[in-house]
């Protein structure tokens, strides 16, 4: 019944296949996770302690944080944004940037 | 104020992170702002199936726990305007789900969301309770399987009887059947229990009847909700399931088996 398996059977499959892209994702998510499991759960204790210091100086709102993990290929980038309310109404507001790369 | 959907079914593998991401896609398609938020505490794999994986930073258990605003748990996808994912910790265990925890973090999110769909784990106990107890309405995935029947059932006992509406004696949870892996061909053979078998057991309101599709599959390989496949049966029967749900009245399809010519016969590939 089905002749044409026996043609496409012995094939690897194609890179652009959703099944290797299924793995590739898999790769990468397990590789982090399996690194980090038994490492300290750090992300949100590294954010308070770096916004505490910032605070000692400078008013900062809460929500005006953003934190984003990266991963490509064997990097991960940590990113940090505090947007600073300004002194004075109208003029700029400005804007702290912390980054940081670790390759596994 | 937002409505509260949980997706559950008691037994495992049935579909109901791929039930939740279609849904969830589906609902934010239509202009309705949606959060999808995965419940299966430690074993997290909602974020893989909606492909955001890579930005997943704080999680839900760190809201609870009040270690990161709910802002910024908050994935918002790339690909649909209005669709956040609140994914959870792969780390911690089910018992960081507290009932106040989780009912701080809905009482936010229905200010902001219209559709709030909490993507259950599987089994009976804290994770799957605790994504049931604030619901408003329930989707219930069963597959025409003896386990998957009974333990829907078990399901539908515990949202009658433990639910945060029927706690405090409010009008029940509304039940929806979502009844996925559907095979016409098999159910003609009487291989597979028929949708009036399985209406009959469990006596709850149709909401869709998803067909088994290797386009499902294909899409979490990819990490996109399957709806997103529009060309693909199970696509389209999501597609169809959201619009019965946002109150269209729609025609079930895939529920009769297709006539293949012989050309796909030999193919052996069902579209």
């Amino acid at each position: 019944m089905r002749i044409f398996n026996f043609f496409r059977s012995a094939q690897p499959p194609k890179p652009e296949s959703s099944a290797h892209q299924a793995k590739e994702r898999l790769q990468i998510v397990m590789a982090h996770e399996r690194a980090s499991r038994d490492g300290p759960d750090f992300l949100p204790l590294l954010q308070q302690e770096l916004l505490a210091v910032i605070a000692k100086y400078v008013d900062v709102d809460q929500n005006k944080v953003e934190v984003k993990l990266d991963r490509v290929k064997d990097v991960s980038t940590l990113e940090v944004n505090i947007e600073l309310p300004s002194r004075r109404p109208g003029t700029q507001r400005h804007r702290v940037t912390l980054q940081g790369a670790t390759s596994s | 104020m937002g409505q509260i959907i949980v997706m559950t079914s008691g037994k495992g593998g049935v579909g109901k992170t791929t039930s939740s991401a279609a849904f969830a896609a589906g609902f934010a398609l239509r202009g309705r702002k949606t959060v999808v938020i995965d419940f299966d505490v430690g074993l997290r794999n909602l974020d893989l199936v909606m492909g955001c994986e890579r930005r997943v930073v704080f999680d839900f258990i760190n809201v609870i726990n009040g270690e990161a605003k709910l802002a910024q748990a908050l994935v918002k996808d790339k690909r649909i305007e209005n669709l956040y994912i609140l994914p959870t910790s792969q780390t911690r265990d089910k018992d960081a789900l507290t009932k106040e925890g989780v009912e701080a973090v809905m009482d936010e999110l229905r200010k902001d969301f219209e559709f709030i769909i909490c993507d259950s784990p599987a089994g009976i106990e804290r994770g799957a309770l605790m994504a049931l107890y604030f619901a408003d309405q329930a989707i219930i995935v069963t597959n025409p399987e003896v386990s998957s029947v009974r333990d829907s059932d078990r399901i539908l006992g515990m949202l009658a009887a433990r639910s945060r509406r029927a706690e405090l004696g409010l009008a029940p949870v509304t039940e929806h059947l979502l009844l996925t892996r559907y095979d016409p061909h098999r159910v003609e053979r009487g291989e597979m229990m028929t949708l009036d078998d399985v209406l009959d057991i469990l006596a709850i309101p149709l909401l869709g009847v998803i067909p088994e599709s290797p386009a499902v599959l294909r899409a979490s390989n990819v990490g996109l909700p399957v709806i997103m496949d529009e060309s693909s049966n199970a696509g389209m029967a999501y597609a169809d399931a959201v619009a019965r749900f946002l109150g269209e009245n729609v025609e079930h399809r895939f529920v009769k088996p297709t006539r293949r010519g012989l050309f796909s016969r030999l193919l052996g590939r069902p579209v």
